[in-house]
């Protein structure tokens, strides 16, 4: 089914793909100056502030009264235990590397989500270990114009795991339950969801690229009663970080986990397996799909909520082989 | 003719406050508190008859003295004093209460009952989300302990409430009590010099203070003001959200991460010398934290609390002193290093 959908790009006239190729071009140069020009004067002012434009006196400082705030308690959480300035100086500048300069990470439409109110973000889910989510994290922290913090929905197991629901808490992370999104969408920040759970990050490694089903299509009607647009985000390049070629079912159901990764380097190598391939990276946001024509009783109409939901997962599966065509190799 | 309210739990200082604070009310005429053991503290000038609820003298109580409103507090995680252990606490919640409703449903003059419940009927886990409306239902029924305790006597009440529905039931589920006197196992926990924490979670905690508890409760057990409604289930806590590690900095005790086995195993070993009720309940709560919504308590219940959570234990580690590592040092040694570095 999904084969059948790749075809058309290949038997395209060859004069279209050109045109279609000369527009997109077009289209990146139009879009590359763009965040270039948005960053260069946000990034002294806020974002980055250690790294830039400051002396060592004044990083110093700042490092110091930044300790001086963490060890006496003096800091703010949200009802999710969302810590943002834990969040803002530490953990994003732990993933920053990996995503600028591991996975070099390109990111595209980041505009279409929008500078305020609530919005859902729905993705794509790969790469046996969900390091897309942390990665669209920072996608979103660092190339939206408006900062937006990305508040991210994970499964039940992030909460089960010491230190792990810990920093997923303080990161922002709630658990993916309706009662969850449904408020933090109506207090208006920006919810990422991967409808497709374990089954898309614990596919294996032939079947990468092609979506899962999607849940029950909880996320449309959250959307539909929060009054959010639905942002569909495509990531391409999280397939190919840990090729799972097989899965130890029998150590998985023995560990209580939803699989057991085989990769060609995990468990054989050890620790070292885990080490992730570099593989080039491109996080595409969609047109958002506006829920607002929706009377209220809308979110209960499950024909509404499957068309929609089929709408999204179509939208995303398209841009994923659009993204594929382009790519010239999975690691540049 | 005035209004004649009995309150259970009066030798409890929670319950002792509110006697002195609704004795200066005009509108009631009398108040009445009753519990197992004489106070010892003084209570306003109200009456005190001593008079267990786990009794059906209880039932005599209400018949003779007209009583129109009950307000019930006797429900606790700790024994009052050093006296009874778990069983007498858990004698007192499930049966007294169950003997109170009794008594109440052959009363004839009770208009309104206010019961001083507990968000532990939650429970903690891992799979909730992370706010609890009134409305939702937990995801595991706690086991036992103090929250089983709730659990069952907010069955009782919704039991009592099918039974008479002329009386309004008015249930306040309170996050973590804390305040200059407050006796809650939280309290004795966080007098703990060195805290035993879980490795790996840092649970959010919600607390409400005294005064506003006591405010409350008065606002519940009085007439409805106009456009509130004060019979139904709501959630009290104050404001925000402190999590565990950050009330230890600011407190300024250390903690002691432990793995959750070894953590449970202690919490029996201190509740068997009888150092500390430190209940699997009490620990799942330190593990996963709780954090309950307030919406219904601001816009139908028309109460808005005068401390944030933050206030409260700001409050609360006032009256406490300060303890092994005190924020104001730490601040010092950072400033002084912040005073060193730049001269170099």
């Amino acid at each position: 089914m999904a084969d059948a959908k790749v075809i058309p790009f290949g038997e395209e006239p060859r004069a279209r793909r050109k045109a279609r190729r000369a527009e997109r071009a077009g289209q990146g140069a139009a879009l590359a100056p763009v965040p270039e020009a948005r960053s260069e004067p946000e990034e002294p002012a806020a974002r980055r502030r250690p790294s830039t434009g400051r002396s060592l006196d004044e990083k110093i400082a700042g490092g110091l009264a930044f300790l001086r705030r963490r060890i006496t308690g003096d800091y703010e959480v949200d009802d999710f235990g969302y810590d943002e300035e834990l969040t803002d100086q530490v953990l994003m500048s732990l993933l920053r590397p990996f995503y600028e300069k591991y996975f070099r990470a390109e990111v595209k439409g980041v505009e279409n989500i929008p500078s305020d109110g609530g919005a859902l973000i729905v993705a794509n889910h790969s790469g046996t270990l969900p390091l897309d989510g942390l990665m669209l994290q920072v996608a979103v922290h660092d190339h939206h114009p408006a900062e937006r913090h990305l508040r991210l929905l994970a499964a039940d197991l992030v909460f089960v795991l010491p230190v792990i629901n810990e920093l997923a808490r303080k990161a922002g992370h709630t658990l993916a339950c309706a009662e969850d999104a449904q408020r933090l969408l109506e207090r208006g920040e920006v919810v990422g969801v991967m409808p497709e759970g374990f089954k898309g990050i614990g596919k294996p490694f032939a079947d990468r690229y092609k979506l899962q089903r999607f849940g029950r299509g909880g996320f449309v009607s959250t959307a539909l009663k929060a009054g959010v647009p639905i942002v569909p985000c495509s990531i391409v390049g999280a397939e190919e970080i840990y090729p799972m070629i097989g899965n130890a079912k029998t150590l998985a159901r023995v560990l209580g986990l939803p699989y057991f990764p085989l990769t060609p380097t995990f468990p054989w190598l050890g620790p070292l397996g885990a080490v992730p391939l570099p593989t080039k990276w491109t996080i595409q946001f969609g047109e958002p799909i506006s829920t607002e024509g929706y009377p209220p009783e809308a979110a209960d109409d499950p024909m509404l909520m499957f068309n929609l939901t089929d709408q999204v997962r179509e939208t995303i599966q398209h841009t994923l082989y659009k993204l594929l065509v382009q790519r010239r190799s999975v690691f540049f | 003719m005035g209004k004649v309210v009995l309150v259970t739990g009066a030798a409890r200082q929670l319950g002792g406050r509110f006697i002195r604070r609704i004795r200066r009310d005009p509108d009631i005429d009398r108040v009445i508190g009753v519990d197992a053991v004489p106070p010892e503290h003084h209570l306003g000038g109200a009456e005190f008859l001593r008079a267990d609820i786990r009794q059906p003298t209880i039932a005599r109580v209400l018949a003779e003295t007209g009583v129109d409103t009950v307000v019930h507090m006797d429900i606790n995680g700790t024994p009052l004093g050093s006296r009874g252990g778990r069983t007498a606490v858990k004698e007192t919640n499930v049966i007294g209460t169950m003997q109170l409703l009794g008594a109440c449903q052959k009363a004839p003059n009770v208009q309104r009952l206010v019961i001083k419940s507990s968000a532990s009927v939650y429970g903690s886990a891992p799979k909730d989300p992370a706010v609890f409306t009134e409305t939702t239902p937990p995801k595991s029924l706690p086991s036992g302990g103090f929250a089983k305790d709730v659990v069952e006597i907010e069955g009782y009440v919704r039991g009592f409430a099918r039974r008479r529905p002329d009386v309004a039931v008015c249930v306040l589920r309170f996050a973590n009590i804390l305040g200059p006197c407050a006796d809650s196992p939280l309290a004795e926990y966080f007098s703990l010099p060195v805290w035993p924490t879980v490795l790996g979670y840092d649970p959010r905690l919600q607390f409400v203070h005294e005064d506003d508890a006591i405010e409350v409760l008065r606002i519940a057990s009085a007439e409805a003001r106009r456009g509130t409604l004060n019979s139904g289930t709501f959630n009290i806590a104050g404001d925000g959200v402190l999590l565990l590690s950050q009330i230890s900095r600011r407190l300024g005790r250390p903690t002691l991460p432990l793995f959750l086995p070894t953590v449970t195993w202690a919490g029996t070993a201190l509740r068997a010398i009888g150092v500390t009720d430190f209940s699997p309940e009490q620990i799942r709560m330190l593990t996963h934290g709780r954090v309950v919504e307030t919406t219904q308590m601001r816009e139908t219940l028309g109460f808005h609390p005068q401390y944030t959570t933050g206030e409260t234990f700001a409050e609360f580690a006032r009256s406490r002193g300060p303890g092994l590592l005190p924020p104001e040092c730490l601040a010092r040694t950072v400033d002084k290093l912040a005073g060193v570095l730049p001269a170099r």
